[in-house]
Order: C-alpha cells, then sequence, then structure tokens
C-alpha cells in the first residue's frame, strides 16, 4: 500500500540498481564532496532510512487543470517526481485505489506521518450551505480538508482556485468558494498559483521540498519567491517594443504581424507575477504573449473580475454601468470644471450687480 | 514695507507720510504680513510642476501614443514618458517630505495643511461662513493671514491626503520593477496586502490622478477668485510670501 513508510533506498532497489553499486555511489558522492571517511556510511544510512516526503493530493472545486499540467512537467519528468523523489499516497484522481480502500490512506497517513506529510490542494471547498457544494467521499470538502490539515506538515495550494478562488469564487461566488488560506490557519501554506501553473513551477517546487527537507522562501503573498518574485513584463521578449513604444492597435493589424507589445490589447502582463516568460510551457515551446494573445493574468487574485481581458484600464463596476478610470475621471473631473466656470459666472454677475448698486447708492 | 510706513493712531498705516509723484497720485500704502516662508514657497510651485508632469505622463502611461514606426531600438518613447514620471515623481515625494519637516521648524501657517482643527467648535462656524460665502449668501468676505477654515480642510484632504495616498501607491508600483529586495518593496509593499493583484492598485492610482485634477481645477479657480473678491492678495502671496490686504 502506498502509505508504507519508503525509503530513497528501496526506491533506487526497486529500479533495478544493485546494494553494490549503491555503495559505491554513496562512497564516491563522499570523494567527490571531499568529506571525510565516514560519510559515506552516514550517506548510505539517511539514504536507508529516510523516508521519502509522503504527499497527499486532494481534489476540491477544480477542473484538474494542475494535474493535466503537473503531468507534462518536463523537467524533471513529472514520474520521477511521482515514483522517486516523493511517496504520493493519495490523489484521488489518478490512484488505482477507490472507494473505502482510497478512503483508509488518508487515515493511514495521517496516523503515521503525522506532522510529516504534504498536503496538496487543487481547487478550494465550498463554504455556503455547510459546504455541501462538493462532497467528496460521502462528507463536505471542507470537513476532508481540515481534517488532513491538522497533522500536515505544510501546505500546498495548487493553482488560482487554492490560492486565490478562481472562476469559481468570481462573482457571485454562489457557492461561496474560499481560498485554502481563508480556511486553514496556523499551518505554512505555499501558493502556486495560476490557471494552471506551470507544470515545471509545480515539480519545482515539490523538489526544493523533497531536497532541502524544508519550504522554498516565500514572497509576502505566499508564493516561492523563485518562481513568482517578478512579473510576466519585466522578463517579456516583446519588452523592447513596449520601451520603445511600439503596440499592436488591434487585431491583426500590422503590429501584431510585427510581434509589437501587446500592452494596448490588454495584456496583463504588467500586473501578473508568474514565470511565463521565462520557464514557458509545453517544456519550454510557447507561452500565451509568444502565440500573440496578451497574458490574461490567470495567476492573479480575482483575475475573472477584473473586467475585459482585452482592456487596458480596468472597468469599475460600481458605477453600475461598466466604466474605467478615465471615463469616471474625465466626468467628475468635467462636472467640477463646469461647476467652477457656473460659480465663476454668478461670481462676475453678483459683483457687477452690486458694483452698480453701489454706484447708485453713491450718486 | 510696512516698517517704512508709521503707523497711525488706528493702528493703519499713515498715508499722509508717502509721497506723491509728479502728477499728485498718491501712493498707497497696505497693510502686509509675511505668511509663506520660501521654503513653502519652493515646495508649492516644485510641487505644482512635478504634479502637472506626473499628470500629462501618467496619463500617457496608461493610454500610450500612437505606435511609433521603425525598429524598435531606434526609439524610447514609453521609456522616457516613464522616466519622467518616476523621476517627477520622486522629486514630488523628497518636496512632500521636505514640507513636513518645514512644518516642524516653520511658522505656524507652515502648519495649517497638515492638519484640521476638528475639536474646535469656532473652526466648524467659520467653514460654515465660508460655505455661505461661496454660496453667495454672505455679501462679506473674512479675511485670514493663513488659509480659510474651508481652504484649510480643502488643502488637507484634497492636497495633503491625496498627494500621500499618490506617493504611497506610487513607489508600491514602481517597486514591481524594482523587485521584491529593493527598498521601495520593502517600504511600500505592504500596499499588496490590501490590494493583492496590482491591477487595483494600478486603477486607485489612476483615480487619484483625476482626483487631483479636480483639487487642481478648485484650487485655481479659488485661488484666482479670492485674490478678486476677498480684498487680499492670494496668487502673489505664494510668489513673494507676503499676504496684502486692500482695505
Amino acid at each position: 500500500m502506498g502509505a508504507a513508510t519508503e525509503t530513497f533506498y528501496s526506491v533506487i532497489r526497486r529500479q533495478g540498481i544493485t546494494r553494490r553499486s549503491f555503495h559505491k555511489f554513496c562512497s564516491l558522492t563522499a570523494t567527490s564532496l571531499g568529506l571525510g571517511p565516514l560519510a559515506a556510511s552516514r550517506i548510505a544510512n539517511a539514504l536507508e532510512t529516510k523516508p521519502r516526503v509522503p504527499v497527499i493530493w486532494m481534489h476540491g472545486l477544480e477542473c484538474t487543470c494542475c494535474s493535466e499540467s503537473f503531468i507534462r512537467s518536463a523537467h524533471p519528468l513529472v514520474k520521477d517526481a511521482v515514483l522517486s523523489m516523493i511517496s504520493l499516497d493519495y490523489d484521488d484522481t489518478i490512484m488505482a485505489a477507490a472507494g473505502h480502500q482510497a478512503e483508509a490512506i488518508l487515515e493511514e497517513t495521517r496516523a503515521k506521518h503525522k506532522g510529516q506529510y504534504i498536503l496538496a490542494v487543487e481547487g478550494n471547498p465550498p463554504l455556503n450551505e455547510g459546504g455541501m457544494f462538493c462532497i467528496d467521499g460521502g462528507k463536505p470538502f471542507v470537513e476532508k480538508l481540515k481534517m488532513m490539515a491538522e497533522d500536515a506538515m505544510a501546505i500546498i495550494a495548487w493553482g488560482a482556485c487554492a490560492s486565490w478562488g478562481c472562476v469559481q469564487a468570481a462573482k457571485p461566488n454562489p457557492t461561496q468558494a474560499t481560498p485554502i488560506d481563508k480556511v486553514i490557519t496556523g499551518k505554512p501554506i505555499i501558493k502556486v498559483p495560476g490557471c494552471p501553473p506551470i507544470a515545471e513551477v509545480m515539480t519545482g517546487v515539490v523538489t526544493f521540498i523533497t531536497t532541502f527537507g524544508k519550504l522554498p522562501e516565500l514572497d509576502r503573498q505566499g508564493r516561492p519567491k523563485m518562481f513568482y518574485s517578478q512579473r510576466i513584463h519585466d522578463k517579456c521578449y516583446r519588452r523592447p517594443h513596449f520601451d520603445a513604444g511600439q503596440f499592436v492597435e488591434e487585431w491583426d493589424d500590422e503590429a501584431a504581424r510585427k510581434g509589437y507589445c501587446l500592452y494596448k490589447m490588454g495584456c496583463k502582463g504588467p500586473t501578473t507575477y508568474n514565470a511565463c516568460s521565462t520557464v514557458r510551457w509545453n517544456g519550454g515551446v510557447s507561452f500565451p504573449i509568444q502565440s500573440g494573445h496578451g497574458c490574461i493574468g490567470c495567476s492573479e487574485d480575482g483575475f475573472w473580475d477584473k473586467g475585459s481581458f482585452y482592456d487596458r484600464l480596468t472597468n469599475i463596476k460600481q458605477f453600475g454601468i461598466e466604466k474605467n478610470a478615465d471615463q469616471i475621471g474625465m466626468v467628475a473631473a468635467g462636472a467640477v470644471g463646469a461647476a467652477v466656470a457656473a460659480h465663476a459666472a454668478v461670481t462676475a454677475v453678483k459683483r457687477l450687480a452690486s458694483k452698480r448698486e453701489d454706484a447708485d447708492h453713491n450718486s | 514695507m510696512m516698517d517704512a510706513i508709521a503707523p497711525g493712531s488706528d493702528g493703519r498705516p499713515d498715508l499722509s507720510a508717502i509721497a506723491a509723484d509728479a502728477a499728485g497720485e498718491r501712493a498707497v500704502g497696505r497693510p502686509t504680513v509675511y505668511v509663506y516662508e520660501a521654503p513653502v514657497r519652493i515646495c508649492h510651485w516644485v510641487n505644482a510642476f512635478s504634479i502637472l508632469v506626473l499628470m500629462v505622463t501618467g496619463y500617457f502611461i496608461a493610454s500610450p501614443l500612437p505606435t511609433v514606426a521603425g525598429e524598435a531600438s531606434d526609439h524610447f518613447v514609453m521609456g522616457y514618458i516613464r522616466f519622467a514620471h518616476f523621476a517627477a515623481g520622486q522629486v514630488l515625494a523628497v518636496f512632500f517630505l521636505t514640507r513636513i519637516l518645514w512644518a516642524f521648524v516653520g511658522n505656524h501657517h507652515s502648519r495649517q495643511i497638515f492638519y484640521i482643527p476638528v475639536h474646535r467648535g469656532q473652526f466648524w462656524k467659520e467653514v460654515l461662513h465660508e460655505i455661505r460665502w461661496y454660496a453667495f449668501l454672505e455679501r462679506e468676505p473674512k479675511m485670514y493671514v493663513g488659509h480659510n477654515p474651508l481652504a484649510q480642510t480643502a488643502m488637507f484632504t484634497g492636497f495633503t491626503l491625496f498627494v500621500a495616498f499618490m506617493i504611497v501607491t506610487g513607489f508600491a508600483l514602481y517597486s514591481e520593477g524594482m523587485g521584491i529586495d529593493s527598498w521601495q518593496h520593502k517600504l511600500f509593499g505592504w500596499v499588496f496586502a490590501i490590494w493583492p493583484n496590482s491591477q487595483d492598485v494600478h486603477t486607485w492610482h489612476h483615480l487619484g490622478m483625476w482626483a487631483l485634477v479636480m483639487f487642481v481645477l478648485v484650487h485655481i479657480y479659488a485661488a484666482i477668485r479670492e485674490d478678486i473678491m476677498s480684498r487680499q492678495s492670494i496668487i502673489s502671496s505664494m510668489v513673494s510670501g507676503e499676504r496684502q490686504f486692500r482695505d
């Protein structure tokens, strides 16, 4: 069963490597690192006894695009991540076990690896109507999530759903879908936003945790700094066109064919933190801007509720009819200007009138 | 100026002491008070110019000029516009800070735009009087050496608070380009705790610009109007520092 403690050594043996070769590897590693004569046995001991990090992967309200992305990772290959680096004990979408057998793994992991396992959550729990909009194994997902979070070492919030809420939390959010960090408190939460996140970013986060045995450094929003500290705009290969003032003015114009900046077409690159413009997608083949479409800001908070993907200035819905900052500002400034002009006119008339009065009075 | 004229028995300048010109036209001496010290005036005009540059360049950052033809390496239009915006923003920040520091060492007029004496009933009574004056319900304006109470309220909210908001959100947005290790991000990154998506910060910063446009309209109108109507100098006071009372 998946929840049985498995060490790196047993994985290495399973992949057909002899114990003899394993010890050679440990000696060679110790020698090449310039460590003392005892180091080889210490390395061997660590690999033989250190369990692989158990991972429980749960699914709430989501579309499985995170899983779809994850299984396409090229560096490292997802098979290496799932079969060698971590011990993916539970993932209801891709696991062989089902029903009571699958549910038993959750209990087993919780008991056996208390405070040791990583809880990876794809999607988020809806809280409305007692959480009944997402039932998992006969229980509201939110209850299951809270139960598994209690004894987890850390939580990975996969994707925009778990990190921010995404489409199911877009206005008016009828199911009250809520991001993980608003439901679970008191546990370290790593947000890996994106819809979906980049495959290599996902496996990169997993690799970091298993290799170093600690969580990666996070930014203010709880995202790993190594992937989310810069905007798409900062590393965009079309950035020189932005600085030059060369923009696509409408779809399929000459500028679009020349690959100019998509800023005026509403590209959200300048407000979106992600690694798309450096890591790219599908093994580094391309990313949205490279294929001629602006960034829609899928790794940002509430990106469904920030107006059209194709507007530069955000629509402000609070004004009933959707208007952007310029339209509202111009109307307001126009009104103030008109009021000033009217006030000036009344002042002038009053002044003339009072002068005439004074003149009449004096004469 | 006032020193040159010996005051008469009623405390007003003794005009008979002033010589008449060849045509017999008499010079008129007017009571003058030194209100705006040099640092206040310098800050005023530097800030005014910075805000003008910031408004124009800020508008063109949000709605860029039409595309320029040719190679990208031949142009730097957005680059220059953004540079002007960032430079003017930092000048504004420095002089706004200087202005705050001056409030501690300057005369009591220099402190006026940084607070509203909300606890004083008399203040609000006079605000009401000023509102009535602007609503054409009072025939005579009151005279103040510094800002009138309504002007003080408007300066505090329309200028001090709005500009502070623009500086804070502006530096937060600037920190996005400077990176999360920059001092800008360390000092102003908390803005993104309020609005996690910086698209919202852009929108608020943009609305702030329009709020300042409205402030500028009212500010300039009121200055011109009061210069004419309130029988005291307003505009030239911000050049010379002296407020002259004309009757």
